[in-house]
C-alpha cells in the first residue's frame, strides 16, 4: 500500500504546520521543530521536504507579508490539505496498528 | 542605524543562481529573516558563518533549478514534430532538395574514394605482422658526387649480414624480382609472376597458409603459390603434393598454398615463390660485389635501433669494389613505396606520397565545394523563411525550438546526402579502382569509418543549418513580419565570397586537368625517330623456341602478314641496360652511360630506323659480329673527328669497331632527354619484334602469327604486346593523375555549377515581383537577363583572376620534373576562363530567361 507516502520527517513537518496553523512558515516550522523535539533542523531539510509534501498535494501555500528582516521577500504560509489530512489519519492510524499488534508480554520481558 | 549587517554576498549570489526560480522568494526570505536574528543573537560573525552552511546545505536536489527552464511534458515529441518538418519541407521544395543533396552527396562520395584510396596507399606493406622491423637493404652508389641509391644488391652482401650480426638481425632474405613465368599443368598453361625467395621470406611476410607450409621453400624442388593460382589451376582442390611445370624446363612440387597478398603490399602481384637453392635460379650464380641482381630484405631482433645497426653496417661492400663508394643501407620496408625516391646527393625525395598528398588535396576540395554549396543553398532558401520564423515567434516559439527545428532539417538533408553518397561509392569502386590500379572495397564493418563519416555529415549537417538556426531565429517578429526586414548587403556577401573561393578552385583544378593532358599529348607526340606502328613485341619464353628462331623466321614470311622480324636483348619501347664504354680520347673524368643493346641485323630494318652515316649490320658480312652502331647522340658524346665510324669502341674487354650511325630514337620514359645508345651483335636476345603488314588488318594478321608460335613454341601462350602500347605504359602513372584529376575536376565543377543554378533560382524567384513591375515598365528581356546574370558573371571573373596565379604557380613546378615539357601558354587560361564563363552563363541565364520571360501579370496578380 503506497497510497500515502510519508517519511519520518515529513510527518513531523506535517504535524508542526498543523500545530501552528496559521502561522506555519519556513522559520517558525523550524523553530517550532527544534524546540519540540530539541534537535536540529538545516534549512536545506526542510525546504525540501516542504516542496516534496506540495508536490505530493500534502500542502498547499500563500504568499505572506514581506518584513524588512526579511529584505522583502515574502513570506510563505503553508497549510494543510484534504488529501494531507488523509495522509496523516492513514500514517497515525497504521501506526495504532502497528501498537495494537504487539502482544503485551513483549514490553513486560523486554521492561 | 550605522551599516546593517548583511550576509555574505557571494554565498547569497550563488543561493540565487542554482536555486529554483519558484522557490527563490520564499527561502531566500526565511534565510534572510533567520540570518537577522542570529545577528542578533550569536554576533554578525557566527551569523555569516551559519548562513554560508545553509547556503550550503540548500544545494541538494529539489531547491537546485531543473537544468532546462522550460520542462517539456514529451521531450520526445519535439523531436518528431522536428523531423516531420524537415521531411515536409524536403519534400516541398523538392527541386532544391534535389541540388542540395545530389550535389553533397556527390562531394561526400569523391571525398569517401579519395579517402579509402590515401588510406590504402598510407598502409602499403603493413600488411605483414611484422613489417615494424622489416628492413629493405638498399645500395648507394657515389660516384663523383652523385649518389644512387637503389633496392638493388649484390647477393654477397647478406653473407656478412647472416653471419656477424646474428644477434641483431633476425632473418635475411634475398629475393628476385617479379618476372612472368610460365606454369603448366598437363594441358592447362598459364602466365604469372613469381619471385625466386630464399626460405625465410614467406615466414617474414607472415604468409597466411591455407595448406601446405611456409618451411616449404627449403626444399629446391619445392615452390609455393597463391590461392587465386591455386584456383585458376585446380579449383578448390587442396594441390599440395602435385607436380607443376615451371617454364618447360623443371617439374616443381607445390609445397603450399598462400592467401594472396592485398595489393598495397610490395608483393601483391606474386602468385609464385620459387626456391631460391633452386638450379635454374641464375642469381645464385652470381659472385662479384658489382653485380646488382636483386633485392635484400632483413628483420631486426626485437629491440633493435636500425639507425645504430646502419652505421655499423654500411660498408660491407664498400672495399670490394674499386670503382666507386659504394655502401649499403637500411631503409623501412613499409617506406618504400611512399617516401621511396632519393635525390642525387643522396637524400630521401618524394615517393608515391607526392601522389597522397595531391589527390588528398583535391579530395577535401572537392568536400569543400560541395559544402558551401550546401551552405549556400540551405541560407539562401532560408531568408525566405524569415515570414515563417516571425510567425512561429508570434504564436509562442522559443528561439531554443526554432533553432533546433532548423538544425534537424540541415542535418536531416546532410544525412539523406550521406545515403545517395554511399551508394554512389559503392557504385563506383569498380571503375576508380580500374582507374587507380587498386583493389578497395568500402570498409562497412569498420568501426573508425563510420565514426569519420557520421560525425563528418553531422558537422556539415549543423554547419549549413547554424546559419538560418542562429541567425534568422534572432529576429524581433514584429520586424520581419511588418516586412521591414531586409537581410541587406551584408548578409549576402559571405555567399559571395563563398561563390568566389569555389570558383576559385574549380577553374584551378581544370586548368591543371588541361596542363596535365596537353604534357601527356605532348611527350606522346614526341618524335620516335622510328616507325612504332604496327609492331608488336613477343617474349623468346622457351629455350625451345630460341632454338628453332630459323624456322619460325621463315614461316612468319611464309605467311605474308609480317614484313619483317627481328630479335633484340630489350624492346625497343624501353631500353633499360646501362653501361660505360671506352673510346679514343676519352675524357677519363667523364661518367656516362649507354644503353647497350644486342640486336640480330634485321632489327634496323624491322624497325625502321634511319642510317645517318656508315651502314646497317648485314648476315652477309661476317666481321659485323664485331661491329657496333651508335645513334645520333652517342656520336656527338664521343665526339670522335672526323666521323666515329671506322672508330674502335671498348665495351667490357672487347673491342668493336663503329660501322654506321643511326637517328637518335626515343626508347626510355619520353620524359628524359635522348639517351645515347650503342648496338652490338654479340649476345643474349630475349625478345622477338614483328612488323605486321600495314595492308593487313591487325585482329587476321595476328591470328596467322599465332599457330605458328604455338606450334613451335607449346609449352607457352602467345604472349604478344603491341610496342606503342608498351611505350604508353610508361605514361601510365601521368595518365592516370589525369584522368583521376580530370573527373575530380569535372565534378567540381558540376558541384560549383549546381551550386550557382541552386543559387540564381532563388535569386529570380526572389526577384519575380520586381521583375515584373520591370516588364511593365518597359524592359526587355535582354536587359532582364542582364541584370539577373550580371551578379554571377562578375563573380567568376574575379574567381579567374585569382585562379590564375595560383594554377601558374603549382603548374609550372609540377612541369618542372619533366625535362621534356610543354611550356605554359596564355591560350589554355583563356580557353579555361571561356569554358568555364559559358557554363557559369548556361546555367544562370537558364532561370534569368525563365524568370523574364514570365507574364507579368502572374506575379504582380497576387499580393
Amino acid at each position: 500500500m503506497k497510497k500515502y507516502q510519508l517519511g519520518e520527517f515529513e510527518e513531523i513537518v506535517m504535524l508542526t504546520v498543523g500545530v501552528l496553523y496559521n502561522e506555519a512558515y519556513g522559520v517558525s516550522i523550524k523553530k517550532e521543530i527544534e524546540t519540540r523535539l530539541s534537535r536540529k533542523v538545516s534549512m536545506g531539510a526542510l525546504h525540501t521536504a516542504l516542496k516534496r509534501l506540495e508536490d505530493k498535494g500534502y500542502l498547499r501555500s500563500f504568499d505572506g507579508e514581506a518584513t524588512e528582516e526579511r529584505a522583502g521577500r515574502p513570506k510563505k504560509y503553508l497549510q494543510i490539505t484534504a488529501l494531507g489530512k488523509r495522509a496523516m489519519e492513514y500514517t497515525r492510524s497504521t501506526r495504532e496498528e502497528l501498537w495494537n499488534a504487539i502482544p503485551k508480554i513483549a514490553f513486560k520481558i523486554s521492561g | 542605524m550605522n551599516a546593517t549587517p548583511r550576509p555574505p554576498h557571494l554565498f547569497l549570489r550563488f543561493f540565487r543562481w542554482y536555486c529554483d526560480p519558484q522557490l527563490l522568494r520564499h527561502i531566500e526570505g526565511d534565510l534572510m529573516e533567520v540570518y537577522h536574528e542570529r545577528v542578533v543573537q550569536q554576533g554578525a560573525r557566527r551569523a555569516s558563518r551559519q548562513f554560508m552552511i545553509d547556503v550550503l546545505l540548500l544545494f541538494r536536489p529539489g531547491i537546485v533549478r531543473p537544468l532546462t527552464l522550460q520542462r517539456t511534458l514529451t521531450p520526445g515529441y519535439m523531436w518528431k514534430i522536428n523531423m516531420t518538418l524537415a521531411w515536409r519541407n524536403l519534400v516541398k521544395g523538392r527541386g532544391y532538395s534535389f541540388i542540395n543533396i545530389s550535389g553533397l552527396a556527390v562531394g561526400i562520395a569523391v571525398a569517401m574514394l579519395i579517402g579509402l584510396w590515401v588510406a590504402d596507399e598510407l598502409s602499403f606493406d603493413h600488411h605483414f605482422a611484422n613489417h615494424e622491423r622489416l628492413m629493405q637493404v638498399m645500395m648507394r652508389q657515389t660516384n663523383k658526387g652523385k649518389t644512387y641509391t637503389g633496392m638493388v644488391i649484390a647477393p654477397n652482401v647478406s653473407g656478412p649480414l647472416r653471419t656477424d650480426y646474428r644477434d641483431k638481425v633476425e632473418a635475411v632474405a634475398l629475393y628476385g624480382w617479379n618476372v612472368d613465368h610460365i606454369v603448366a599443368d598437363g594441358d592447362k598453361k598459364l602466365v604469372s609472376q613469381g619471385i625466386w625467395a630464399e626460405a625465410s621470406l614467406p615466414e617474414m611476410l607472415t604468409l597466411e597458409m591455407l595448406h601446405g607450409s611456409r618451411q616449404a621453400l627449403r626444399d629446391p624442388s619445392t615452390m609455393l603459390i597463391s590461392r587465386s593460382l591455386a584456383q585458376a589451376l585446380y579449383g578448390d582442390a587442396n594441390p599440395v603434393g602435385k607436380f607443376l611445370r615451371l617454364d618447360d624446363n623443371q617439374e616443381l612440387t607445390i609445397g603450399g598454398v598462400y592467401q594472396d597478398l592485398p595489393g598495397n603490399t610490395s608483393f601483391g602481384a606474386t602468385r609464385l615463390m620459387l626456391p631460391w637453392e633452386n638450379k635454374h635460379n641464375w642469381i645464385t650464380g652470381v659472385t662479384e660485389w658489382d653485380n646488382h641482381v636483386c633485392s635484400l630484405v632483413i628483420q631486426l631482433a626485437d629491440g633493435v635501433d636500425a639507425a645504430q645497426l646502419n652505421e655499423q653496417i654500411k660498408t660491407i661492400p664498400t672495399a670490394h669494389i674499386p670503382y666507386w663508394q659504394e655502401e649499403i643501407m637500411l631503409y623501412p620496408m613499409e617506406r618504400m613505396h611512399l617516401y621511396g625516391e632519393f635525390s642525387e646527393s643522396g637524400a630521401q625525395d618524394g615517393g608515391a606520397i607526392e601522389f597522397v598528398w595531391l589527390f588528398g588535396t583535391i579530395g577535401v576540395f572537392v568536400l569543400l565545394l560541395a559544402c558551401i554549396n550546401f551552405m549556400n543553398l540551405s541560407t539562401a532558401r532560408s531568408e525566405k523563411r524569415s515570414k515563417e520564423v516571425g510567425i512561429r515567434k508570434t504564436i509562442g516559439s522559443v528561439r531554443r525550438q526554432l533553432i533546433s527545428q532548423f538544425l534537424t532539417e540541415s542535418v536531416v538533408t546532410a544525412f539523406c546526402a550521406l545515403l545517395v553518397a554511399l551508394m554512389l561509392t559503392q557504385l563506383s569502386l569498380p571503375l576508380f579502382n580500374t582507374l587507380a590500379g587498386k583493389r578497395i572495397a568500402l570498409p562497412w564493418s569498420d568501426i573508425n569509418f563510420w565514426c569519420i563519416t557520421l560525425g563528418f555529415t553531422l558537422l556539415t549537417g549543423v554547419l549549413a543549418g547554424s546559419y538560418p538556426a542562429f541567425y534568422l531565429s534572432s529576429f524581433r517578429p514584429v520586424k520581419v513580419l511588418k516586412g521591414t526586414f531586409n537581410a541587406g548587403r551584408l548578409a549576402s556577401l559571405p555567399r559571395r565570397v563563398l561563390v568566389v573561393v569555389q570558383f576559385t578552385v574549380s577553374i584551378t583544378l581544370i586548368i591543371g586537368t588541361v596542363i596535365v593532358f596537353q604534357q601527356i599529348q605532348f611527350t606522346k607526340d614526341r618524335p620516335a625517330g622510328y616507325n612504332r606502328q604496327g609492331l608488336i613485341s613477343v617474349p623468346i619464353s622457351t629455350e625451345a623456341l630460341q632454338k628453332q628462331l630459323d624456322v619460325v623466321r621463315h614461316e612468319l614470311l611464309q605467311t605474308g602478314v609480317v614484313v619483317n622480324l627481328a630479335q633484340s636483348s630489350q624492346t625497343a619501347a624501353r631500353f633499360g641496360n646501362n653501361t660505360g664504354i671506352e673510346w679514343r680520347g676519352k675524357d677519363p673524368d667523364l661518367v656516362e652511360f649507354f644503353f647497350n643493346v644486342t640486336i640480330s641485323p634485321e632489327f634496323g630494318e624491322t624497325l625502321q630506323w634511319k642510317v645517318r652515316e656508315g651502314r646497317d649490320f648485314s648476315r652477309e658480312i661476317p666481321s659485323d659480329s664485331s661491329a657496333a652502331i651508335v645513334n645520333v647522340r652517342a656520336a656527338e658524346i664521343m665526339n670522335l673527328q672526323p666521323s666515329p665510324v671506322g672508330e674502335v669502341v671498348k665495351h667490357g674487354d672487347r673491342e668493336y669497331t663503329i660501322i654506321g650511325v643511326v637517328d637518335n630514337m626515343v626508347t626510355q620514359t619520353p620524359y628524359e632527354p635522348l639517351k645515347p645508345c650503342i648496338f652490338f651483335m654479340r649476345g643474349w636476345m630475349g625478345t622477338i619484334t614483328i612488323r605486321l603488314n600495314p595492308d593487313v588488318p591487325v585482329q587476321e594478321a595476328l591470328a596467322k602469327i599465332a599457330p605458328v608460335f604455338n606450334k613451335y613454341n607449346p609449352s607457352a601462350p602467345f604472349d604478344y604486346r603491341f610496342v606503342d602500347d608498351l611505350y604508353a605504359d610508361q605514361l601510365d602513372a601521368e595518365q592516370r593523375v589525369g584522368t583521376l584529376a580530370g573527373i575530380f575536376a569535372g565534378l567540381a565543377i558540376f558541384i560549383s555549377c549546381l551550386g550557382l543554378f541552386g543559387l540564381s533560382s532563388f535569386v529570380a524567384e526572389r526577384r519575380t515581383k520586381e521583375i515584373g513591375i520591370r516588364k511593365v515598365l518597359g524592359a526587355s528581356v535582354a536587359n532582364l537577363w542582364h541584370l539577373l546574370s550580371k551578379e554571377f558573371i562578375v563573380l567568376v571573373v574575379i574567381s579567374w583572376f585569382l585562379a590564375l596565379p595560383l594554377s601558374v604557380y603549382y603548374m609550372y613546378d609540377w612541369l618542372q620534373q619533366f625535362p621534356y615539357r610543354i611550356t605554359l601558354s596564355w591560350t589554355t587560361f583563356t580557353a579555361a576562363a571561356l569554358g568555364v564563363m559559358a557554363l557559369t552563363l548556361t546555367t544562370v541565364s537558364y532561370q534569368a530567361i525563365r524568370a523574364s520571360l514570365a507574364k507579368p501579370v502572374n506575379s504582380l496578380r497576387s499580393e
